[in-house]
């Protein structure tokens, strides 16, 4: 029983970390119809730039994460503008392309600013666990996932309740109709790569601690978080943090209770269960098949 | 005094297919102005060309200034309303979600003159606007562009795919709407019985040019006009 929760909080934990980082594939997916595959090492970047906020990684600091929040914020509407908003006519190939020398040239820049050896990064929470029951739940797991879901609550008020968030749904359904309202669609597009990558670097920052720093270290995360994200159907944001959650439970028992699974298992097995959804369900466990009434 | 829209040699084309040869027309404040044709005559690259969705040579007035590098949201931000050839609904979206997307431009929408003129959308307001009919959705579009309080509604075939008798009745609400209040009104249609009987005046276009231009009247007394387009 005790190790059944262990497990669980442990699973929720990763899963929330997947969850996030699938959401900002999501969020940029939906609006735009690419995917960007420089999700992970611009939260890995911004990672760098918190760690180098907390002078070198010494001790966890909120203010360096709201700072680092920040800065991936204005780096994603950046990069929207420099990079993706040029090839906006271009075909999807291009962009994915684009996407892909973005990674390599954020990975190398990493590497050349900061070394690629591995760095301590501080977590915010205590190594200590809280014992209920008998059950010791760690605490850093617990807050691990409270960070990302209070990211995703916010996220899901700001559009669910503001304009300017009821804005940018209605851009990614229809950016023509939208426009012909009065909406400047390319801005909000370019929020969408804000919003992505303040998630990304959320989801960084609470991965480096147990992962510990390194250039590379997003490259796994990015692939639960795509098989998280193709779970729950690619165009949907609840289904992608769903996917996560599930993703990171499911990987977390299975480590547990299936003695065949080791940790070199766990990456073979999220992309298995990647292939088994394309296969069986390509929408996914929430995408749907838009019917449109003429 | 400027006319509220001014064509002025208007000429537009989609890759080598020349849809627009120098249109030239004018919509003056508080006027309902048809544009009849056949599919293909150049009636909603009008349209187009003045919202800023096609690429086009020629000036475009409004209230006599010129529009320079007119992009969708800029023309819809000087009070042009353009409800697109299909409507233009957020499908997915709620009626009253679609209803606030009309109002963005807006710092304090007026929903409730809206609800005036369409008053069963308040009973439909969560439900999912692809699931209105065509009438409904239609209705839904007209709304939403009024919200935005523009000083010129350009409406792309508002018939397409409506019964009769609901064409009549969205005709009905643009007649309404212009004469209390004061909407100006750019209306394409194919339906030229229905829109002469909204319209004070109309341009004819066929391939890309206007052939003939009158008063609602005039046309209608026109025998060309009545043979090829009114059918009598």
């Amino acid at each position: 029983m005790q190790q059944f929760f262990q497990t669980l909080t442990t699973g929720l934990s990763d899963g929330a970390i997947y969850g996030s980082l699938a959401l900002a594939l999501v969020l940029i997916y939906k609006a735009t119809e690419v995917i960007n595959f420089a999700q992970g090492e611009m939260a890995m970047f911004t990672t760098y730039i918190a760690w180098a906020l907390m002078d070198h990684g010494a001790a966890w600091s909120w203010w360096a994460f709201f700072e680092t929040l920040a800065i991936a914020f204005v780096g994603g509407i950046a990069i929207q503008r420099v990079l993706i908003k040029p090839l906006e006519r271009a075909s999807v190939l291009t962009m994915v392309m684009a996407t892909i020398a973005l990674l390599v040239i954020l990975n190398g820049l990493a590497a050349w600013i900061w070394s690629p050896q591995l760095q301590f990064f501080p977590s915010p929470f205590p190594t200590s666990s809280w014992v209920i029951g008998g059950v010791h739940i760690s605490k850093q797991d617990l807050g691990t996932f409270g960070i990302v879901a209070a990211c995703v609550l916010v996220l899901w008020l700001f559009f669910r309740f503001t304009k300017l968030g009821l804005a940018m749904r209605a851009g990614a359904l229809n950016p023509n109709a939208a426009r012909l309202l009065g909406v400047r669609t390319s801005w909000l597009l370019a929020l969408g790569w804000g919003f992505a990558a303040a998630l990304g670097a959320v989801s960084g920052m609470m991965v480096a601690p147990t992962v510990f720093l390194t250039p590379n270290m997003m490259q796994a995360v990015l692939i639960y978080a795509f098989a998280a994200a193709v779970l729950g159907g690619l165009e949907s944001p609840v289904g992608a943090v769903a996917g996560g959650i599930g993703l990171g439970v499911m990987l977390n028992m299975l480590g547990t209770y299936v003695h065949p699974v080791t940790s070199e298992l766990r990456l073979p097995v999220a992309l298995g269960v990647l292939l088994v959804v394309l296969l069986v369900k390509p929408a996914g466990l929430f995408g749907h098949v838009t019917v449109r009434r003429v | 005094m400027a006319p509220l829209l001014e064509l002025d040699q208007v000429s537009a084309r989609y890759g080598q297919v020349a849809a627009l040869h120098g249109v030239s027309l004018t919509v003056d404040e508080g006027e309902v102005v048809a544009i009849l044709g056949a599919n293909g005559a150049g009636k909603t690259t009008t349209l187009r060309s003045v919202s800023g969705t096609v690429r086009k040579s020629g000036d475009v007035l409004v209230a006599g200034k010129r529009l320079s590098r007119a992009t969708p949201e800029s023309v819809a931000r000087i009070g042009v309303a353009h409800v697109p050839e299909g409507r233009g609904i957020f499908a997915e979206l709620t009626v009253w979600e679609n209803l606030r997307m009309g109002a963005y431009m807006v710092r304090r929408p007026d929903f409730k003159i809206v609800l005036d003129y369409f008053p069963w959308l308040e009973s439909r307001r969560n439900q999912q606007a692809g699931t209105l009919s065509g009438g409904e959705q239609q209705m839904l579009a007209l709304a939403r562009a009024f919200l935005a309080r523009p000083r010129l509604l350009m409406l792309d075939e508002p018939s397409l795919g409506l019964a009769p008798l609901v064409t009549r009745e969205v005709f009905r609400v643009v007649s309404e709407l212009n004469q209390k209040e004061g909407l100006a009104v750019l209306v394409v249609e194919q339906n030229a019985a229905i829109a002469l009987g909204a319209a004070q005046r109309a341009y004819v276009l066929e391939t890309g040019s206007v052939v003939v231009a009158g008063t609602a009247d005039e046309l209608r007394a026109n025998d060309a006009v009545r043979t090829a387009y009114l059918g009598y």
